[in-house]
């Protein structure tokens, strides 16, 4: 008999997961998804709503795929699991067993608890089902206000401004994404929002929804009572794990499911992955729960090969992340916070016309590279990581950063004016 | 700071609809002026009907052009599959009926051109010093609609400099070295020869009767034949070598400039799945092994006289011509644009294309790099690929991609939004190596 395996979620997490185990035995692996047949990009989906994909281009595999590699797909709903049994209850009243189970059910938009939320025309977005919403809830509207000024709030400002909707956008920080980015980082991205036409409202909150007679949307209060006519409101305030059906059972779960560095759960053969885990010990400068596509990935690929028998670690490596907020794209490597990690000092280059930055951060004391930020500029994953691990030093790193661009052929190479910056900043010592 | 407004005044899109609107009336108004020339009044007025024909089709679609600029500097894809036009709608199998009726009756019922054919009469002669054909018009409705159209592409992508770059050559190729210089080169009274086009895409410049042909025109025709053979012998592999299939298909030749500029809007209707690319692989090796059968075929004949096949090679040839070079090439190549993308021919059909894409698989320093870990997989990249590569299934992996196919016009890294893709000639050793991620401690 073949091991038995089931993974909850087709999302990246669980995908990489069945396909990495499918890479090394022949397990029997079935995965389970309520929101759609086949695995697609929901990075992805804000593409669709702007008509620059369709759906079915966000599914990275051809339909084919599954069924040659052994794959099976359901689509139903998992009510409760069974975990002394081994044996998960779906919404059809049927039954499944498993051997081996794997939860990585993604998140769930996080809501607000204001007067007005349930109106018509109030969302988050996060799933299929969302996008298909939204799609209801914006045609021919004229105003929308998101509120929540994070990646997912961008894309669908975004989103509505490729429809000709005006959008007010609410955000707690003094600046786009304060949270994370450094303020001149912030700024730019404010500046360009604005650029958009996207009307960003810093330091306000959402106090109230108001209706009109039929339950729609009709326009939003803030914190300072300002009252803002609209037809629509994004709720982007981030997303949290999707473990609602698993609450008041066996297994141990705090915002999500906690993990230990395996993966694996409190319960034996029970294994949780993606934004709906949880780790029990995060690793220094690390999250506690990962919500990326990249960690996902990495996690899913990690926790097939426990699966299968070699018990593996998962390991983050260096952190990297990627963005891009309207025209900007953002790439990131290291551990870069809004100011820099304790013991570090920071170099910011910013081009003249404002749309192009970097900014390297290194250790104060003896000068080694710990993390980049480029805006506009692509820079080579590899380069930036083998340089973070080596703790190279930052002149050596400065004078040689070409190696690492990865802009276009015949685009503005900006290595000379970042360095005669940079060397003014801080002069190289004489060795 | 609160509500702080920084206006660029970027065009609000009604007004930015109203203009393309505008524009598509003035272009409809000159395809219709082109058709009523056609039907006869150009006999009368050709100079008339060659300002209404073209001088209303350029404006309109110049005016449609420069829309582009004035939308934000980035990637400009929204509504592409909203669109019946760009998403295989009605009006995209109408559209797609016109250009296949067009290159019919160009083919081979051109009588029915006779009143536009008339209305470039001037031109012609002003250039070629003699009356117009059926091909000096197909000549100048391409190139005009090259030029138009690549200013719009220069509109859309024009926060790409490689995009800028690559555009302009194929716009500078096909006036200067498809249209002007064979031009004036009658008007000299030398053999009309296009020096951008070579065997086997332009199969006949190795034929025997051309290269007779030729070499009977003097020193002219000797350098002629002189350049083809460079081109096609040396030039090809070396170029190809070390900057991929690209140096030609997207910066040089016309078939390609005509599909990256006309072909743009229709670019993300071309077929990702594996089948077709089983198919694209037989089709494609297959004609390059039928026009060198041609080829050779009809040396063999001229060496024996025709003793030897008698006149089998030269209907080869001809059948050659009929199916590969007219109904292929142009009837389902360009014909076909608004339903199966842009590169039809260049994909399945051109045999060019095909020895170009067994140098840049096996003997090239071309590849295109994947950044990392970076993709997300949203499949921007397979979509806007006209060759229907599926990018995306080597960039998810992190894998270099090497493909025979593909032309390097650079659209999947232009609209990757992480900047996951990068068209680079490096060491050929390593290109085929993936990223792996380094080992901490």
């Amino acid at each position: 008999m073949y091991l038995k395996v089931v993974i909850i979620g087709n999302g990246i997490t669980g995908i990489t997961t069945a396909r990495h185990i499918r890479k090394l035995n022949n397990a029997h692996i079935t995965v389970i998804s309520d929101e759609t047949a086949y695995f697609f990009s929901r990075t992805a989906l804000m593409y669709v709503y702007m008509g620059h994909l369709k759906f079915e281009h966000t599914q990275p595999y051809e339909n084919w795929f599954w069924k040659k590699n052994k794959i099976n797909l359901l689509q139903a709903r998992v009510d409760k699991i069974d975990f002394l049994h081994k044996k998960i209850l779906l919404n059809d009243e049927s039954f499944l067993n498993y051997d081996k189970l794997i939860i990585a059910t993604g998140s769930l938009p996080r809501t607000v608890d204001v007067p007005g939320q349930h109106l018509k025309g109030v969302q988050g977005l996060y799933h299929k089902q969302d996008v298909e919403l939204m799609e209801k809830n914006t045609a021919g509207i004229r105003k929308a206000v998101i509120i929540g000024g994070g990646l997912i709030g961008i894309e669908m400002a975004e989103m509505l401004h490729s429809r000709n909707i005006a959008v007010d956008f609410l955000i707690r920080e003094q600046h786009y994404w304060a949270s994370v980015l450094p303020i001149p980082e912030a700024t730019m991205i404010s500046k360009h929002i604005a650029e958009y036409h996207i009307n960003l409202h810093p330091q306000t909150e959402l106090k109230e929804i108001i209706g009109d007679k039929n339950g729609a949307v009709k326009s939003i209060i803030t914190s300072d009572n300002t009252e803002i006519e609209c037809q629509f409101v994004g709720i982007t305030i981030g997303v949290q794990p999707n473990v609602n059906f698993l609450k008041n059972s066996e297994i141990a779960i705090d915002k999500g499911i906690l993990v230990n560095d395996f993966l694996e759960t409190n319960i034996a053969d029970v294994y949780a992955a993606g934004d709906c885990a949880q780790f029990i010990h995060p690793k220094h400068k690390h999250p506690a729960i990962e919500q990326l596509w990249y960690t996902g990935k990495m996690q899913g690929e990690a926790l097939a090969q426990t699966i299968c028998g070699h018990k593996t670690m998962y390991n983050r490596g260096v952190w990297f992340n990627s963005a891009k907020f309207l025209a900007i794209e953002y790439q990131t490597y290291g551990a870069m916070f809004n100011t820099p990690a304790k013991g570090d000092t920071t170099f910011y280059w910013e081009h003249p016309k404002g749309k192009i930055a970097m900014r390297a951060n290194f250790n104060a004391s003896n000068f080694t590279l710990t993390g980049f930020n480029f805006m506009g500029i692509r820079f080579r994953q590899a380069v930036a990581e083998n340089w973070i691990i080596a703790q190279k030093n930052i002149w050596e790193v400065m004078e040689n950063l070409s190696l690492g661009f990865f802009d276009p052929e015949f685009f503005t190479n900006h290595h000379q004016p970042i360095l005669t910056q940079f060397l003014q900043q801080y002069p190289k010592p004489i060795a | 700071m609160k509500n702080e407004q920084i206006s660029m005044a970027l065009t609000d899109n009604s007004e930015a609809s109203t203009l393309q609107k505008t524009g598509i009336i003035l272009f409809a108004s000159g395809i219709l002026s082109a058709i009523i020339a056609a039907a006869g009044a150009g006999n009368a007025q050709p100079v008339l009907f060659f300002w209404l024909a073209f001088g209303l089709s350029t404006a309109g679609g110049l005016l449609y052009a420069y829309t582009y600029f004035k939308n934000p500097i980035s990637i400009q894809n929204n509504g592409i599959f909203n669109h019946g036009i760009s998403n295989r709608g009605a009006i995209a199998w109408l559209t797609g009926l016109l250009f296949t009726g067009f290159y019919i009756i160009l083919y081979w019922f051109p009588q029915y051109l006779e009143g536009l054919i008339r209305a470039t009469d001037t031109l012609s002669m002003l250039l070629r010093n003699r009356p117009a054909d059926q091909w000096f018009l197909y000549g100048t409705i391409y190139t005009v609609a090259v030029l138009v159209m690549g200013i719009r592409f220069i509109g859309k992508y024009r926060h790409s400099r490689y995009q800028v770059v690559r555009t302009l050559s194929v716009m500078f190729f096909q006036t200067g070295f498809a249209f002007l210089l064979p031009a004036v080169l009658l008007r000299l009274n030398q053999p009309e020869f296009y020096f951008s086009y070579f065997w086997p895409l332009k199969y006949s410049y190795l034929f025997p009767n051309d290269v007779n042909y030729f070499l009977n025109s003097g020193s002219v025709g000797y350098f002629m034949v002189f350049w083809g053979a460079v081109m096609t012998f040396i030039a090809t592999p070396l170029l190809t070598y070390n900057y991929g299939k690209r140096w030609y298909c997207s910066f040089v030749c016309g078939c390609g400039g005509l599909a990256e500029t006309v072909g743009d809007p229709f670019r993300q209707n071309s077929n990702k799945s594996l089948l077709s690319w089983k198919i694209e692989r037989y089709s494609v090796h297959s004609v390059l092994v039928l026009v060198s059968l041609a080829t050779i075929l009809l040396w063999v004949n001229s060496y024996t006289n025709g003793a030897v096949l008698g006149n089998f090679s030269g209907s080869f040839a001809k059948s050659y011509g009929f199916f590969i070079g007219s109904i292929f090439s142009g009837v389902v190549g360009t014909g076909f644009y608004p339903i199966f993308g842009s590169r039809v021919w260049c994909r399945f059909g051109c045999p060019m294309a095909a020895i170009l894409g067994i140098f840049q698989r096996f003997k090239s320093k071309f590849r295109i790099t994947t950044n990392g870990g970076q993709c997300i997989s949203c499949g921007n990249c397979s979509t806007y690929c006209e060759m229907g590569i599926d990018v995306r299934a080597y960039a998810q992996k992190g894998e270099n991609i090497i493909r025979a196919s593909c032309v390097g016009c650079g659209i999947c890294s232009a609209v990757c939004p992480r900047g996951v893709l990068k068209l680079e000639n490096l060491d050929e050793k390593s290109r085929f190596e993936g990223y792996t991620k380094p080992e901490i401690n």
